[in-house]
């Protein structure tokens, strides 16, 4: 029943293993070292405040298992701030549960699904569109709905009419990013959010750019039954190379008995947790969801304020409308929509001396800059998704428009060497093909090692 | 603002060049009937002082291992982290970057998953790990889909050990109901604590796509893996194992020694801090031929176009950014900075810390379930081997909580709310952090009634 050994494990000093991990962190660009604009990321600066509080060991220490009452602090922290995520988005009820956007997505579409089967009937479909993140369909799938795609009409937007065309009783929900993707307002959400629910289906807003909206407008006005929040975006968590985020879903208050457990109740000025609720999806995470993230976004909400918030929007939009303006003539700007808090240009006028999008990213890394979202999204071909965020300074903006305005030039007259870029990275362009075909995914002592 | 850094100047300036004289101009094509009704009613900001002092409140209103004699388990582990390893996921290069997709510069994040993959692939004895997924139970749920895609339509009946964490099942359970035609049966558990071999080779058959068994399981109790593979095979079924707690696996036959197919498990025990639960990570590993199939990231290793070794995201038609709803899952996340923290810690650990540290649980385990049977009267409520939890008979457990509250011990985990046919069953667990006096308050304190 015992192993003897575990082969290939490491044998090292303390020492080299710090020297080894440093080395590697000089390999990464990071918020902290250079202005990191992708698009529908909302790479804003990570206060510090945030990482000292979640590091209390009132907080890093505690056990999910623990007895409700021993652990009263950490429950009024949950439910204060499902209570300012309520405020901020507009909507009547909050989990924290889900541990990032996606599992959100799945969550909330968890949660119109029992809704409607307890209507009677769950129905097949949802309608998605062309501008959605890949996570809209892919968590349509995995909660048993066929993906009915819209395309959104040329100045960016749904239109109610598209979605009338093929809304039916057997929609259940339309999933809507807004702003969306490209940065513009869904203005005519109101009239779409309509034209749903006459039907009997709801409204589900994936929120990953809620950072344009805080002060501005707020999704529980818009018609919106559902909506899910990155706190790893507009709420300062940081990204951590790939997680860990959260995602917590709002819901209007009819919809609260379906929310997954456990729920966080007040009585008595005491906090409880209720397990046994007969309507709820039941449990999509184990415990609390990803608390010390939890923490951190509290710390940052209680540290701006409902006026910080605003004025964080504010910032957010004034950036994006700045750069874009900077940018303009230098890049082909597809869609002359005003831009909320990102705007997305293309490759088109660099394409005719066959410069494309990825080698204007890459050309970008040249330059201390780390690139847009390329390819994203879909409906622009070619794209570069810009969100400056509200953290970033206008000399900042101005050097980015200045490099951004240089490799156009480039384009022009020395194609070849924004062809060929990056130049000045650790390692060149990779071969990506050759990964995928035969793929090399962990390490393997060679004969030679070993002896 | 605390966060933005833009002077009177700065605006003025800005909106100039964008052709608006107020920043209100920027959002006046929301309709106005929003707009108005837009404004956060939330408190004005604190300062950090005030913010410290107000967290510090709630974090003091908790109980924590550093003023109660704690003995919780059950799926999140107390143990040492050398501060070597916060020391490096609080790098700012590490926590503040985000998920590699520009590789060129991100060869810090990619190298350190690839170092990753290869750890958990040498501790679970596994052939292919993934990046990481966001916990223990989703990894399992995971697994059961992966099997669904891996296995033929007649095959839809889904065994769970009920020795299985009990929250797992129920995520499980979440995630499977609304795809309508996977069955999930529960098999039961025997009196050695571990899933009834007899139950399960009766029930494993030409329907079952997979089984599912925890290793070591909810008790602590580690399964006797060879007679259930023997059933899988037998039965054509997938072998599925958890683990809840991977630093068992250090002294343990991993799950490739007993040919599991898909290997998965909550990763928090080594080196991320309790935190309630989360986060942590979910690992995932399974054989090779399965790799297609794999949900969440891939790490690949290649070469750059001067034959520069380097590391990419791979494999990546298998995701929702390409594949939308054909995608394996529809995650995209890999809990990447916990993962960090594993690497770290395995790494400086090493193959010999890892043993160590194991042996030390093991040996105070298995030393605090002898003087509670001999000292406190306590018999063992199972007969299986276990790792470094077990659980105990406590007569009268539920109304003996208040006194442990007193005396500030936290025992154990009460089984009761998952298993009613355990009413004053107590789940243990003893770690590296538990010294011979703490061992001793809690003899004392579960001894009389």
């Amino acid at each position: 029943m015992l192993r003897d050994d575990i082969p290939g494990f490491p044998e090292l000093g303390e020492l080299e293993v710090l020297r080894h991990f440093t080395r590697l962190s000089h390999l990464n660009y990071a918020i902290e070292s250079q202005f990191y604009p992708l698009g529908s990321c909302t790479m804003k600066y990570n206060p510090k405040i945030n990482e000292v509080v979640a590091r209390l060991p009132g907080f890093s220490l505690l056990h999910p298992l623990a007895p409700a009452e021993l652990i009263q602090g950490a429950l009024e922290l949950l439910h204060g701030l499902e209570a300012m995520l309520a405020e901020i988005s507009g909507m009547d009820r909050v989990t924290l549960q889900p541990a990032a956007g996606a599992q959100g997505e799945l969550t909330g579409l968890m949660v119109i699904r029992a809704c409607l089967k307890e209507r009677g009937n769950p129905r097949r479909k949802i309608i998605v569109p062309d501008t959605a993140h890949g996570t809209n369909p892919a968590s349509s799938t995995l909660c048993g709905y066929d993906v009915v795609q819209i395309p959104s009409n040329n100045r960016g937007m749904v239109e109610a009419g598209k979605v009338e065309e093929v809304m039916d009783e057997e929609v259940a929900a339309l999933m809507l990013t807004n702003p969306n993707t490209l940065g513009i307002f869904e203005k005519n959400i109101q009239a779409v959010a309509d034209v749903v629910h006459k039907k009997g289906g709801m409204v589900y807003l994936d929120g990953a750019n809620l950072n344009a909206l805080m002060g501005i407008a707020k999704p529980g006005d818009m018609g919106v039954d559902v909506l899910h929040i990155n706190l790893h975006k507009t709420f300062s968590t940081p990204h951590g190379g790939g997680g860990p985020g959260a995602g917590p879903v709002g819901v209007k208050g009819f919809l609260e008995d379906y929310l997954p457990v456990p729920r966080i109740a007040k009585s008595n000025g005491n906090f409880r947790l209720q397990e046994d609720l007969p309507k709820s999806v039941g449990r999509v995470r184990s415990f609390f969801g990803n608390f010390g993230i939890l923490v951190r976004a509290y710390t940052y909400i209680i540290s701006l304020g409902g006026d910080g918030l605003e004025e964080t929007s504010r910032m957010a939009l004034l950036n994006a409308n700045y750069l874009r303006k900077k940018l303009e003539g230098a890049y082909h700007l597809p869609y002359p929509e005003p831009c909320m808090h990102e705007c997305v240009f293309t490759d088109r006028l660099q394409h005719k001396e066959g410069v494309t999008t990825l080698d204007i990213a890459k050309r970008l890394l040249d330059y201390g800059f780390h690139p847009p979202t390329i390819y994203f999204p879909l409906v622009a071909s070619g794209a570069l998704m810009i969100e400056p965020t509200e953290t970033e300074s206008r000399e900042t903006l101005d050097a980015f428009a200045e490099a951004m305005g240089a490799i156009a030039r480039e384009a022009k007259e020395n194609p070849a060497l924004v062809k060929s870029a990056p130049h000045t990275t650790p390692v060149g362009r990779l071969d990506e093909a050759r990964a995928a075909r035969k793929p090399v995914l962990r390490w393997e002592p060679t004969k030679k090692a070993e002896s | 603002m605390r966060y933005t850094p833009h002077t009177a100047a700065d605006k003025e300036r800005m909106l100039r060049t964008i052709g608006l004289t107020r920043i209100e101009q920027l959002f006046d094509h929301i309709p106005a009937p929003l707009r108005e009704r837009a404004s956060v009613s939330l408190p004005a900001g604190l300062t950090e002082v005030q913010v410290k002092r107000r967290m510090g409140a709630l974090a003091a209103r908790n109980a924590t291992p550093e003023g109660w004699h704690f003995f919780l388990g059950g799926g999140i582990y107390h143990h040492a982290i050398p501060s070597a390893v916060d020391a490096v996921i609080s790098r700012s290069e590490f926590s503040t970057s985000y998920t590699p997709y520009q590789p060129e510069v991100s060869q810090g994040t990619l190298q350190a998953i690839y170092e990753y993959q290869t750890l958990l692939c040498q501790l679970t004895g596994m052939e292919v790990s993934n990046a990481g997924l966001y916990d223990g139970a989703s990894a399992t749920a995971e697994a059961v889909l992966m099997a669904r895609r891996l296995q033929p339509e007649g095959r839809r009946r889904v065994l769970l050990s009920r020795a299985l964490h009990p929250q797992y099942r129920a995520v499980v359970s979440t995630y499977l109901k609304n795809l309508g035609d996977v069955e999930l049966v529960e098999v039961p558990f025997d009196r050695s604590g571990g899933t009834d071999i007899d139950a399960l080779t009766k029930s494993a058959d030409a329907k079952t796509m997979c089984v599912v068994v925890g290793y070591p399981n909810f008790f602590g109790v580690v399964e006797d893996l060879a007679p259930i593979q023997a059933a899988c095979a037998r039965a054509g079924a997938l072998l599925v194992t958890v683990t809840t707690e991977p630093l068992s696996l250090a002294l343990l036959q991993p799950p490739g020694a007993w040919a599991a197919d898909i290997a998965v498990g909550e990763g928090q025990g080594l080196g991320v801090p309790m935190a309630l639960g989360g986060p942590g990570f979910g690992f995932f590993t399974c054989q090779r031929k399965f790799v297609r199939s794999l949900p969440g990231r891939l790490v690949g290793e290649t070469v750059d176009h001067e034959g520069r070794r380097g590391f990419v995201l791979t494999l990546s038609t298998r995701e929702q950014h390409i594949r939308r709803e054909k995608a394996t899952s529809n995650i995209c996340t890999s809990q990447s900075l916990c993962v960090l923290a594993a690497t770290v810690f395995m790494s400086t650990l090493g193959k010999n810390g890892m043993r160590r540290l194991a042996e030390v649980n093991v040996n105070r385990a298995h030393e605090t379930r002898e003087r509670l049977a001999r000292e406190a009267g306590l018999a063992p409520a199972f007969s299986g081997p276990f790792f470094n939890e077990f659980v105990v008979d406590v007569k009268g457990l539920a109304r003996r909580q208040g006194r442990f509250s007193a005396e500030k011990i936290l025992p154990g985990i009460p089984l009761a709310r998952w298993y009613p046919e355990l009413p004053d069953s107590l789940l243990i667990c003893v770690t590296e952090m538990n010294e011979q006096e703490e061992i001793e308050h809690l003899v004392r304190a579960l001894s009389g009634s």
